[in-house]
């Protein structure tokens, strides 16, 4: 590894350490702004000295930037295949960035600037992508931190903008506001209660939409959705976060009402699921990262519930992350290879809740 | 991302199809979701750009309206039918060039294609001659509207002129 993600600002990891608004269902709040500069063609047209000329653009204006005083420039071109993973991993780079969409070659001059909060992507489906991740449900704070950026090099970059149709993007879907607000939440309670289609079909009649934990095009795992806005045309930034925030809160108390039901009428198969999730976790020998991540989502539900009591959120969240393969071989200090990483991630798992447990006890 | 069923073009429509309380997803690229039938069943509600992208160029042209479908955007060179195999325009100028069929896929879109949001500041009109042009552009545009009996944009013109003014 070329690059340590410890040296970030807090680890770099501070969306995951439950400090934030219902953290406990709510994981995480991701907010972006889509911008392109003027006089370029958007990037899939850009010729590879545009993208050149992009970067260095956009580098100089960030280097002036206090938000992004404290952060890492990762020039994804320069980094291997495992690198890149694991910043995808983390949250910091989209798939597509970061080179790891199948079929698809690296572009040239693809970068990110971030310190782990804040974050800058170069040379993305659009010239730049900013973001803002923050622990639990906090909309506001997390588009209040990315206004100010926004702002800042918005009076250093000249962004393409028209009249009528606000930020011009190169997809259609995103014009406008430029503006996708997501919120990564666990509804374990809805979809053992069998009322998570309801709740996901309804989503789509108030204009938002879900994905798996990685975005776009990802897979549902562990119980994980991701809550976002579908439009970015037609209502200001403060309607497109307050109609997502609504309904979000809806969503949380139909998760509280479900798992209430849940303690009420099936207690005792729920305390026997959850520390069936536990004790796998907490024992086994080998562990797949879909197992992991359905073994967690019920431990989760037991944290929740406060029928696991030594065990914090924070954990949960940092298991989450760490789990994953560029993050085991990263941590075993070897090279991202085909190989099995069962073993190893069993190995974390039980460390991790080990060292939980002896906390709580000493 | 890649169609999950030719494994070859692009997928540009993704499906997230909850059954039985587990959720399953499909990629696909416009043609597969075509011969799937997918924009047939599921209406042009719910997919708008793929649906607006599958007719574009089929189907009688409005009257009066230009045809360019052979168009290229002096700015990037693309074409509408580039659009139509990428889902992607090519630069900010796409945006003229092809207004008005962007403005109808906007608003399909989003349900308006009128921005409301945070104006650019330094893209704001400081230069009172140019807002004047701007005012006098909107008004015969509105006319335009009213004449042609196009209401629902005359209704937006309008609405335009007054934050102008």
């Amino acid at each position: 590894m070329t690059f340590d993600l410890s040296l970030l600002k807090d680890g770099g990891i501070s969306w995951l350490d439950a400090s934030g608004p219902d953290s406990a269902v709510v994981l995480s709040t991701r907010v972006r702004l889509a911008r392109n500069i003027q006089g370029y063609a958007f990037t899939v047209r850009t010729q590879e000295e545009d993208r050149t000329e992009i970067l260095a653009q956009v580098l100089e204006a960030t280097q002036q930037s206090n938000q992004l005083a404290e952060a890492m420039t990762f020039r994804l071109t320069e980094l291997d295949h495992a690198e890149r993973q694991l910043l995808h991993e983390r949250h910091l780079v989209s798939k597509e960035l970061a080179g790891l969409e199948t079929g698809k070659s690296m572009r040239s001059d693809a970068a990110v600037i971030t310190d782990g909060h804040v974050g800058v992507m170069v040379n993305e489906e659009d010239h730049i992508r900013l973001q803002v991740l923050r622990s639990g449900f906090s909309l506001t704070e997390a588009y209040s931190d990315l206004e100010r950026l926004d702002a800042d090099l918005g009076t250093r970059l000249s962004f393409a903008f028209h009249p009528e149709f606000g930020y011009l993007t190169s997809c259609p879907t995103n014009a406008g506001t430029g503006l996708r607000a997501s919120v990564l939440i666990h509804l374990p309670g809805l979809v053992l209660t069998k009322e998570i289609a309801k709740v996901l079909q309804g989503l789509s009649q108030v204009g938002l939409t879900f994905r798996g934990l990685y975005g776009e095009g990802s897979e549902v795992v562990g119980n994980f959705f991701q809550l976002s806005n579908q439009t970015t045309l037609g209502k200001s930034e403060e309607e497109l976060l307050d109609h997502l925030a609504k309904i979000v809160r809806q969503v949380v108390a139909y998760e509280r009402e479900a798992r209430e039901v849940l303690q009420r009428d099936a207690a005792s198969v729920i305390a026997d699921k959850v520390w069936r999730a536990y004790g796998l976790l907490r024992y086994a020998r080998s562990l797949s990262f879909d197992e992991t991540m359905n073994l967690l989502s019920g431990v989760r539900l037991g944290v929740g519930l406060n029928l696991v009591p030594n065990l914090s959120v924070y954990t949960l969240n940092k298991l989450l992350i760490f789990t994953q393969s560029a993050h085991l071989a990263d941590a075993d200090g070897q090279s991202l290879s085909e190989r099995d990483y069962s073993i190893p991630r069993a190995s974390y798992v039980r460390q991790q809740l080990e060292a939980d447990e002896a906390r709580s006890s000493s | 991302m890649l169609c999950d069923n030719c494994k070859e073009r692009e997928a540009a429509v993704h499906l997230q199809q909850v059954k039985d309380n587990s959720v399953s997803s499909l990629h696909l690229c416009q043609q597969c979701a075509a011969e799937k039938g997918i924009e047939a069943g599921v209406g042009a509600a719910k997919f708008p750009l793929s649906d607006f992208l599958a007719s574009m160029g089929k189907g009688p042209a409005l009257p009066g309206a230009k045809d360019v479908s052979d168009q290229a955007c002096e700015f990037c060179g693309a074409t509408l039918k580039d659009f139509q195999d990428t889902g992607r325009l090519g630069c900010p100028r796409c945006y003229d060039v092809f207004e008005t069929q962007l403005r109808d896929l906007l608003r399909r879109l989003h349900g308006s294609s009128h921005h409301v949001g945070e104006p650019y500041l330094s893209a704001e009109v400081g230069d009172a001659d140019e807002k004047h042009a701007q005012i006098s552009d909107l008004r015969n545009k509105l006319r335009q509207a009213i004449e042609t009996e196009n209401f629902e944009l005359a209704a937006e013109l309008r609405d335009r002129l007054r934050t102008l003014e």
